[in-house]
């Protein structure tokens, strides 16, 4: 169940787009339109299997969507991208995800640099209570960069990419606290991709928002994929439809159906896809 | 069946918990009320009556200080003259002053024998640093043996000739203190430099040379001032003061021995107020005076409020790294669990115990060691090694630490996972989100939880009498000799302060309204201090209030 790679997939290899991000290793020339991949994949909480043995190949500046019923896995596996699941004490994890043909899950990775490489945004607006212009600088000066002009100028675009810039270049010293839950979301999209990452990572990103909102944000994903290889999560199916370029039904931590989102919506493979994109279950 | 209802709806409870609060805020406001009107009415100049007894009784002249119902019985048991026919009988406390002709201040009278008082306005009350008031009436200014003032002139010629009185008081004590005091230190500080080339075997002749060289210089400057004290002291001499006492007798009173001359009977409303708070004025920001009866507080105050900043400073960095280890880093398990369970009992500890263990601990074994390792030449005389200011800082940090603790933790457990995990998405370490984000959005709790430890090392008595508060200490811990904050100094304390002149004092009755206002004072600091730091963390909570989720 592989994506058929030879679309139009645009060809990135050999063009550095992690200008910011640490390279863990070179690119494979071979793979070079395939982003990240599963191999075998094993999620373990405590003694329970949560993920049971994924294989999935995420096509590089495209919008991959994760849908399934609630507690399916499709967090999870996201979760896995960026090694948030680090946090958890009682997760295992066996098998492998190669990020560029490298290997992201062996222990003597530098998981800060992965983040970097591989940015996450949540479910809920989770702004810092810093002022709109720190909140979008907080991975840059943790990496150091204290340039101002620098930083202006980083900031200037990364709102502009996240459509927020008209809203608060006037103030963007104020606390982000005070933004509206969908301004917060986007000042959070800002502040993820003002590092550069090459993944971008959404998690349920518009279920805690207003419609309006939630139109704004897809509009953003959908400029945002010439750019960045984005993976997001939803248990919206249309807007897994809108959004995204290839789309992964899981059900019980197991990936039932993967493929490019036109054929997956209209003649589903497996029955259990087509009782879930029809509303019979979930 | 209405009763049950009456109670269901909970109308009872709230009537409980409403009377409680206003039971609390009773009790608050009577301890307020008591100590200001117990302790600062005492600044309030009253009246002084001149009353001449019936019988063989004399003459008294006094303060009226407070009256009593006594059983007639009780007096007759005492050996006291009682009126016939009445079972209580009232009698009023005089404080009759002129300890050293009268033998005692104060003079119980009957309230009968009142009768005819009166309140001549000449009357005059002299407060004198040493024993006490001095009541009578003051009928000549004498200079040099000298009468150059009587009848009329006299009050203009005393307030004239005791501001000159006072003007070389206060040059007298700022030579002796600051200008001697200084070369003392330094002299001392050079027999130090001395000793320790001694001990070193440096047997340098220049810099020994050198040493002898500061020595003369400092003891020829030593000579001059004492040249001047010694003109000083025979021009403070020059004055006295003629003054008819109750029993008649005429007594010179030596001008150089009065702090303030007043005729509380001839004052007018705006004459008392200012007398009131030239007093308070006295006692806020004054050194105490016959054996801490008299004057002012202010060497308390500053040491309260000095021990109390450098415990701060010492037990937040402290407490706050190690509640971010017990909940960051530390394994949350059986062990972290039974450390936690240690440290919030620690709060529990008696003070004394933490007391008894910083003399045992921080004063005997570290300051002891401190000694012997950086100050060998002060030795055998401890220069650490005694009970100080640094000491009783630290042991009341360790004392307050528990509540630091334990407040950081419960504020770094209130920072939602998802601000964590937005900053560790971006690549920030665990250390970095600590820093610059978890922490400063707990320093709300943090300051919560100093704002505690302030409360409760401000009023601690018990263990700082072990390690560093004294009754009179002969200096600031902050003066202007290098190295200018003396850690190792001891210092006084108002919890201590109001100890000793309560209950040590050798003159109880006239320390008393001092004891309250002392109490008072010691509350309005501990108000102060956590105004303070309750503004700080008001303005935090603002600057980092992250959205409730």
């Amino acid at each position: 169940m592989k994506p058929s790679l030879n679309m139009k997939t645009p060809l990135t290899h050999g063009v550095d787009i992690s200008a910011l991000g640490r390279k863990i290793g070179q690119d494979a020339p071979s793979r070079a339109d395939i982003c990240l991949a599963v191999q075998n994949l094993k999620l373990f909480y405590g003694d329970k299997l949560a993920l049971k043995s994924i294989d999935l190949e995420i096509p590089r500046k495209r919008v991959t969507a994760f849908i399934g019923p609630s507690g399916c896995g499709k967090s999870t596996l996201l979760r896995c991208f960026n090694r948030m699941n680090d946090l958890i004490d009682s997760v295992t994890i066996e098998g492998t995800i190669l990020l560029d043909g490298h290997s992201i899950l062996h222990p003597a990775v530098n998981v800060a640099d992965l983040r970097r490489r591989v940015g996450m945004v949540f479910q809920k607006p989770n702004p810092f209570p810093k002022s709109i212009y720190e909140n979008v600088t907080y991975g840059l000066r943790i990496q150091g960069v204290n340039n101002r002009r620098l930083l202006d100028e980083i900031v200037e675009r990364s709102l502009k990419r996240a459509a927020l810039w008209d809203e608060v270049k006037d103030r963007l010293h104020d606390s982000a606290m005070g933004l509206s839950g969908g301004q917060q979301q986007r000042l959070v999209i800002a502040r993820a991709i003002a590092i550069e990452p090459e993944v971008i990572l959404l998690d349920e990103p518009a279920s805690a928002l207003d419609p309006i909102s939630t139109l704004k944000i897809e509009e953003l994903i959908y400029e945002l994929k010439a750019n960045y290889t984005i993976v997001i999560v939803t248990h919206n199916m249309q807007q897994a439809a809108r959004v995204s370029d290839y789309t992964a039904f899981m059900y019980m931590g197991e990936l039932i159906e993967f493929g490019p989102t036109d054929r997956l919506f209209t003649t589903p493979a497996k029955k259990q896809t087509e009782d879930y994109i029809t509303g019979r279950y979930g | 069946m209405r009763i049950s209802e009456w109670f269901r709806s909970g109308t009872p409870w709230v009537w409980l918990s409403a009377s409680a609060v206003a039971a609390n805020v009773f009790l608050v406001a009577s301890l307020l009320v008591v100590l200001v009107w117990q302790g600062f009415g005492h600044f309030w100049p009253h009246p002084v009556l001149d009353v001449t007894l019936p019988a063989e009784g004399g003459r008294v002249i006094g303060e009226p200080s407070q009256s009593e119902t006594v059983p007639v019985g009780r007096l007759r048991s005492l050996g006291l003259p009682v009126p016939e026919g009445r079972d209580m009988v009232e009698r009023q406390l005089l404080k009759v002053g002129n300890r050293d002709l009268l033998g005692s201040d104060f003079r119980w009278l009957m309230a009968d024998d009142l009768q005819g008082a009166r309140y001549p306005s000449d009357l005059a009350v002299m407060e004198r640093r040493e024993w006490g008031n001095f009541y009578g009436f003051v009928r000549a200014v004498k200079q040099e043996g000298q009468v150059v003032a009587e009848g009329d002139a006299v009050a203009a010629a005393v307030a004239e000739r005791l501001e000159r009185a006072l003007a070389i008081h206060e040059e007298i004590r700022h030579t002796e203190k600051d200008e001697i005091g200084a070369i003392n230190y330094g002299l001392e500080r050079l027999r130090l430099r001395g000793r320790r080339l001694e001990l070193d075997k440096d047997a340098d002749p220049a810099k020994r040379e050198a040493i002898e060289a500061e020595r003369k210089a400092l003891q020829a400057e030593y000579a001059g001032l004492q040249q001047k004290l010694v003109d000083l002291y025979g021009q403070i001499r020059r004055d006295a003061l003629l003054v008819e006492v109750s029993s008649g007798q005429q007594v010179e009173v030596p001008l150089q021995k009065i702090v303030r001359v007043y005729y509380p009977n001839a004052m007018g409303l705006s004459g008392k107020l200012a007398f009131y708070f030239g007093k308070l004025g006295e006692f806020v920001a004054d050194e105490p005076r016959e054996a801490n009866t008299e004057g002012g507080i202010f060497p308390a105050i500053f040491g309260t409020v000095l021990m109390v900043f450098i415990m701060t400073l010492l037990v937040a960095p402290f407490g706050v790294i190690a509640a971010v280890y017990l909940r960051e880093y530390a394994h949350q398990g059986a062990l972290t669990q039974l450390i936690r369970i240690a440290v919030n009992n620690l709060a529990g500890v008696p003070s004394i115990v933490y007391g008894v263990f910083g003399l045992g601990f921080f004063v005997y074994f570290l300051g002891g060691h401190l000694d012997r390792i950086f100050f060998p030449e002060a030795l055998p005389a401890p220069t650490f090694g005694t009970p100080g200011l640094i000491w009783a800082s630290l042991t009341l940090a360790i004392l307050t630490v528990p509540v630091v603790i334990v407040s950081t933790e419960e504020g770094l457990t209130r920072i939602p996972r998802m601000i964590r995990e937005g900053s560790l998405a971006l690549g920030a370490t665990k250390w970095e989100t600590l820093w610059r984000t978890v922490l400063p959005m707990s320093s709300p709790a943090i300051m919560t939880g100093l704002i505690l430890a302030i409360a409760r090392a401000a009023g601690e008595v018990a263990p700082l009498m072990l390690v560093g508060v004294v009754k009179l200490a002969p200096s600031l811990p902050l003066d202007g000799n290098a190295p200018f904050i003396h850690l190792e100094r001891k210092f006084m304390h108002l919890g201590f302060h109001i100890y000793d002149v309560g209950f040590q004092s050798p003159n109880v009755e006239a320390a008393r309204p001092l004891v309250y206002a002392t109490a008072l004072l010691l509350v309005l600091v501990i108000l102060a201090l956590n105004l303070v730091a309750i503004t700080i963390r008001n303005r935090l909570r603002e600057r980092f209030r992250a959205e409730e989720s």
